[in-house]
C-alpha cells in the first residue's frame, strides 16, 4: 500500500493510476502511462471532466509531454531503485526549463534518505510505500541537510555563506 | 543427499566492525576459518545457507556466501587465492590480519 | 589554502551527524545493506576483503600540517598505524570499524576535512596539479576552480545518483601532471585573446575496462560560466548515460556511442539555457575564493644557494636526491620537494603514522605549513627554500623517506590489489616490491632515466596501468595471477593509452619481463637522453615483442 505525502502531511490520493489497457473513467482524476497518453492523446486531452496526469518510467524522456504540459495537473516520475537518479534531472527540467507549476510526484522506491534531494529538484509530492520512510515523514525526521552549495528549484531557500551558489533552507 | 564436489564453508564480514568471519560449528560466526563448520553435502550446505541468510537478515553479517575449501586434520584452507588472503591477511603485511598472531608468536 | 568559514563548518558537521544517524539505523537493522550501501559509499566507506575501508578526501591534494597530523592520529587511534595515499589525492584507512567511522569523520571535521563523495556514483573528489601555485610553468593556480567545483558538487541534489562515478581534474599549466585527459571532465585553465581566464573542457576520458583519452568539447569556457557549463554536461549525462550495464555507464561510453558532435549540441543547448541563470559566477566570489590560495610570503632570494651548492659538493647521495626530487619553483630561491613514498620494499603510497607526523613537521618548518599529495602517491613539500634542502633531506633520511627516485622506474604507482581490495583479481604491491628490488641500484635507475611504471590489480585500473610507459595489469587466469604488460601509455599532455605487448606473465616471470623490456630500451636508444617513451614511440613494439617472446616467424 502506498500513501501520498504532500505539503507536509499524508493525505488521501484522489488520483487514479491507469495501467495498461484499462478504460479511462469519465469524471475521475487519472494518471496515465506515457504509452496510453501517446495512443489516446486526443481523447485524453478533450475529456469533458476529470483532471489529467501522466506517469513517466525512468527510461522515458520528457519530450513527448512537453508540448502539453499545461494540460497536466500531475507529472509522476518513477524512481525504480534507490540508485536510479534520472528523475532528479527530469524534475529540474520541468521546473526550471518549462516552468511547470503543477504537481511533480515521486513514485516507486521513495526513501527518506533521498527526500531532501527530491524536494530540492522540485518534487512536491511523494507516493510512499516504505514503512520507515512513512514513520520518518510522520515524525518530521528528515535526515537531509539544511545547508546547500547549490541553488535549487524551490522557493524558500535563502542565500547564505557569502557566496553566490550557497543556500540555507 | 548428494556429496559436494568440494567441501564448503560460509563466510561474510561482520556488520559492526567489518571483520572477516566464517560460520562456525555452533552457528556462531568465528574469526578463525579453522573453526568454521565444514559442509560436505547439499543438505548440510542448505541448512547453513539458511543460517547465513538469517544472520544477514538479522544484521549480524553482510552478504554471506559459500566458498570451496579443503579440510583435513582440522585445517580448513580455501581453494581460491582471494579467500586464502581473506583468511590470513595481506601477503605484504604479515603483522596484520588473522595471520598476525601466528606471525607475532613466531617472532617472539 | 582554503579555510572553512562558519557555513562550511556547519555543513560538514551536519553531514557527520547525518551519517552517524544512518550508521545507527544500519546497525539497528532499520536500514538494509541494499539501502545503506549507496549512503556509506557517498561517505567514503567500502567493505573490503578484511574490513571496512575509509577513503578520506584531500581536495586537490592540498593539506596543512594540522590536517596531516590528524591523519596520523586517525591511523594510530582507529586503524593499524598507517594509511595509503591513492592515485586520486585521497588517503585510505584499511581497518576501521563501521561503528568508529562517525567519530573519525568528526575528528576530520575538526580540521576541515571529510570523506564526502570519495566513492559512489556521484561527483568524486576534485583533483588538481599537485604543483599548483608553485610550479614555474603555471598560467594560473587551478585550486580556486577546484574548490568552487568541490563546493558546488557537495551533496548536489540532482547528481548524487548518476549512472556511474564522475571524476573531474583541473590543471593550470600546459604540462599535465594530473592526468587531466583521463577524467570524465578535464579542465585546463587558459587565457583567451582578451587575456581573460577560463578553461578548455575535455570530456569522456577515463581508464578502466574501456580506456579513452578525453575529447576537447569546448576550447574556452569563460570563468563566469564554469559551473553552468559543468552542470550542463552533468545534466545531459544523468539523463542519457547508460544504466543498463555498469561497464558502459561512464560518460566516455556516452561520448563514444552518441558521438562528440551530437553530444556537444545537447550540452551547448543546455548551457545556453542556463548560462545566464543562478550559477553564473560573480567575479567578486571567485576572487574571494582565489584569495585563500594567495602565494605565501616568500623571501626575496637569489636563485643560487651557496649552502645548497656546498652541500651538493660534499654529498653524492644528496645531489642525486636534489636532481630527481626537487623541481623548479616559480619563486627564485625556492624548490618543490617530492617526498617519494617509494623506498625499496615499501608498499607504494603507504605512510606510517609517525612518517605522517614527520611530514607534518617538515611542512610546518620548511614549507609554509603546506603539503600536497600527488596522484603518483607521493607527498610534496611545495615551497622549500633551496638553503633548507639539506636539512629537509637529512630529516627524510632519518625517517626512511628519502628515496631519490621521483620519476624513475621504482617510483611506481600501484593500487592496493588483491592484498586488500574486494574487486582485485591479482596482487599489485608485491609486484611493485619485486620490481623495486630488482632495480634497486640507483646508478642503474638513473641510467634508465624517466620511466613511469604503473600497476593495477584489476581491469578497473586504479593503478593507471593504461598510462604507464610500462603498464602492468594483474588478472586471474584459472586461479593463478597473470600479469599483462602494456607499453607506450602516457598520462601527460601527450596522452596515450598503452598497447598490450603480448601474452601475460606469471608472478614469477613479471619482474624479469620488465627487465627485458628495459634492457631492450637501453640497447636501442639513440642517446642517453632519449627517454623510454620517446624511444618506444620511435621504434614501436616490435623489438620489445621479439625480446620478450622470441623472433616472429616470417
Amino acid at each position: 500500500m502506498s500513501y501520498l505525502y504532500k505539503d507536509g502531511a499524508f493525505q488521501s490520493d484522489k488520483w487514479l493510476t491507469i495501467d495498461g489497457d484499462q478504460p479511462v473513467p469519465e469524471g475521475e482524476d487519472v494518471i496515465v502511462s506515457l504509452t496510453l497518453f501517446e495512443e489516446h492523446q486526443h481523447a485524453l486531452l478533450t475529456r469533458n471532466s476529470g483532471r489529467l496526469g501522466v506517469h513517466l518510467e525512468a527510461a522515458e524522456q520528457l519530450d513527448a509531454i512537453v508540448p502539453h504540459l499545461d494540460k497536466f495537473d500531475v507529472v509522476s516520475l518513477d524512481f525504480p531503485t534507490f540508485a536510479d537518479g534520472r528523475a532528479f534531472s527530469k524534475a529540474r527540467w520541468l521546473r526550471d526549463q518549462h516552468g511547470y507549476a503543477g504537481e511533480v510526484r515521486a513514485v516507486g522506491d521513495v526513501r527518506i534518505d533521498q527526500v531532501s534531494h527530491m524536494k530540492r529538484c522540485g518534487i512536491d509530492a511523494l507516493l510512499v510505500t516504505h514503512q520507515q520512510t512513512i514513520d520518518s515523514l510522520t515524525d518530521i525526521k528528515d535526515p537531509g541537510l539544511q545547508l546547500y552549495y547549490q541553488p535549487s528549484a524551490i522557493d524558500g531557500e535563502t542565500k547564505a555563506g557569502g557566496r553566490a551558489w550557497a543556500r540555507r533552507a | 543427499m548428494s556429496i559436494l564436489k568440494n567441501p564448503v564453508v560460509f563466510t561474510a564480514n561482520r556488520l559492526r566492525d567489518g571483520e572477516s568471519v566464517w560460520l562456525g560449528a555452533s552457528g556462531v560466526w568465528v574469526e578463525d576459518i579453522n573453526a568454521a563448520r565444514v559442509l560436505r553435502n547439499e543438505t548440510e550446505r542448505d541448512a547453513s545457507q539458511a543460517l547465513a541468510d538469517q544472520a544477514d537478515a538479522d544484521n549480524i553479517v553482510v552478504e554471506p556466501y559459500a566458498i570451496d575449501v579443503s579440510a583435513q586434520d582440522g585445517v580448513v584452507a580455501p581453494l581460491k587465492f582471494r579467500e586464502q588472503i581473506r583468511a590470513a591477511g595481506p601477503t605484504v603485511r604479515l603483522d596484520l590480519g588473522k595471520q598476525a598472531q601466528t606471525h607475532a608468536s613466531r617472532a617472539a | 589554502m582554503y579555510r572553512y568559514d562558519e557555513f562550511d563548518r556547519e555543513f560538514v558537521t551536519s553531514r557527520v551527524a547525518q551519517f552517524r544517524d544512518q550508521v545507527e539505523r544500519r546497525v539497528s537493522g532499520e536500514l538494509s545493506e541494499d539501502n545503506f550501501k549507496p549512503i556509506r559509499l557517498q561517505n567514503g566507506v567500502y567493505l573490503q576483503l578484511h574490513a571496512y575501508m575509509l577513503r578520506v578526501a584531500i581536495p586537490y591534494g592540498t593539506l596543512n600540517s594540522r590536517q596531516m597530523r590528524m591523519l596520523a592520529h586517525i591511523a594510530r587511534t582507529y586503524d593499524r598505524d598507517y594509511g595509503h595515499f591513492t592515485t586520486r589525492q585521497n588517503i585510505q584507512f584499511n581497518w576501521p570499524k563501521l561503528t568508529d567511522i562517525p567519530d573519525i569523520l568528526e575528528d576530520l571535521a575538526s580540521v576541515e576535512m571529510h570523506a564526502i563523495q570519495t566513492s559512489g556514483n556521484c561527483i568524486r573528489n576534485v583533483t588538481a596539479d599537485h604543483f599548483a601555485g608553485a610550479s614555474s610553468d603555471e598560467i594560473a593556480d587551478p585550486r580556486p576552480y577546484a574548490e568552487i567545483l568541490r563546493q558546488w558538487s557537495s551533496n548536489h541534489p540532482e547528481f548524487a545518483f548518476l549512472p556511474r562515478k564522475f571524476k573531474i581534474a583541473v590543471i593550470g599549466a600546459p604540462h599535465d601532471r594530473a592526468a587531466m585527459q583521463f577524467h570524465d571532465i578535464g579542465l585546463e585553465m587558459r587565457r583567451n585573446a582578451a587575456g581573460n581566464l577560463g578553461v578548455a573542457v575535455y570530456i569522456g576520458g577515463g581508464l578502466g575496462r574501456t580506456p579513452m583519452v578525453g575529447k576537447l568539447v569546448n576550447d574556452f569556457v569563460a570563468e563566469e560560466d564554469l559551473l553552468s557549463y559543468v552542470e550542463a554536461i552533468l545534466r545531459v549525462y544523468n539523463m542519457n548515460g547508460r544504466r543498463d550495464n555498469k561497464y558502459k555507464a561512464r560518460i566516455k561510453i556516452l561520448v563514444h556511442e552518441t558521438g562528440l558532435d551530437e553530444l556537444k549540441q545537447s550540452i551547448d543547448a543546455e548551457f545556453e539555457r542556463i548560462r545566464d541563470g543562478v550559477l553564473k559566477l560573480p567575479d567578486a566570489d571567485v576572487r574571494s575564493i582565489e584569495a585563500y590560495f594567495a602565494a605565501p610570503k616568500f623571501e626575496l632570494l637569489s636563485d643560487r644557494s651557496s649552502l645548497l651548492e656546498a652541500a651538493k659538493a660534499d654529498d653524492k647521495s644528496f645531489t642525486r636526491w636534489v636532481d630527481r626530487n626537487v623541481s623548479a619553483h616559480k619563486q627564485s630561491g625556492y624548490g618543490i620537494v617530492t617526498v617519494a613514498l617509494k623506498s625499496t620494499g615499501e608498499a607504494p603510497g603507504d605512510a606510517s603514522a609517525s612518517q605522517m607526523d614527520v611530514l607534518a613537521r617538515l611542512g610546518e618548518q620548511y614549507s609554509f605549513d603546506e603539503l600536497r599529495i600527488s596522484h603518483e602517491q607521493n607527498v610534496i613539500l611545495p615551497h622549500v627554500r633551496l638553503d633548507d634542502l639539506k636539512a629537509v633531506y637529512d630529516d627524510l633520511v632519518a625517517n626512511g623517506m628519502a628515496a631519490p627516485n621521483a620519476g624513475l622506474i621504482t617510483d611506481i604507482i600501484a593500487c592496493p590489489g588483491l592484498d586488500y581490495c574486494a574487486l582485485a583479481t591479482a596482487r599489485s604491491i608485491p609486484v611493485a616490491q619485486e620490481i623495486g628490488e630488482r632495480f634497486a641500484d640507483l646508478d642503474r635507475q638513473n641510467e634508465i632515466g624517466d620511466l613511469k611504471l604503473k600497476i593495477s590489480g584489476c581491469i578497473n585500473a586504479c593503478g593507471h596501468h593504461h598510462v604507464g610507459h610500462i603498464g602492468i595489469l594483474g588478472v586471474d587466469r584459472r586461479g593463478e595471477e597473470l600479469y599483462q604488460v602494456t607499453l607506450g601509455g602516457s598520462g601527460d599532455e601527450h596522452a596515450a593509452i598503452g598497447e598490450i605487448v603480448g601474452r601475460g606473465f606469471s608472478k614469477d616471470e613479471i619482474s624479469g619481463a620488465v627487465e627485458t623490456i628495459v634492457d631492450t630500451y637501453l640497447a636501442k636508444r639513440l642517446a642517453d637522453d632519449e627517454s623510454f617513451l620517446d624511444a618506444y614511440r620511435r621504434i614501436g613494439a616490435a623489438p620489445f615483442k621479439e625480446a620478450l617472446y622470441g623472433p616472429v616467424a616470417a
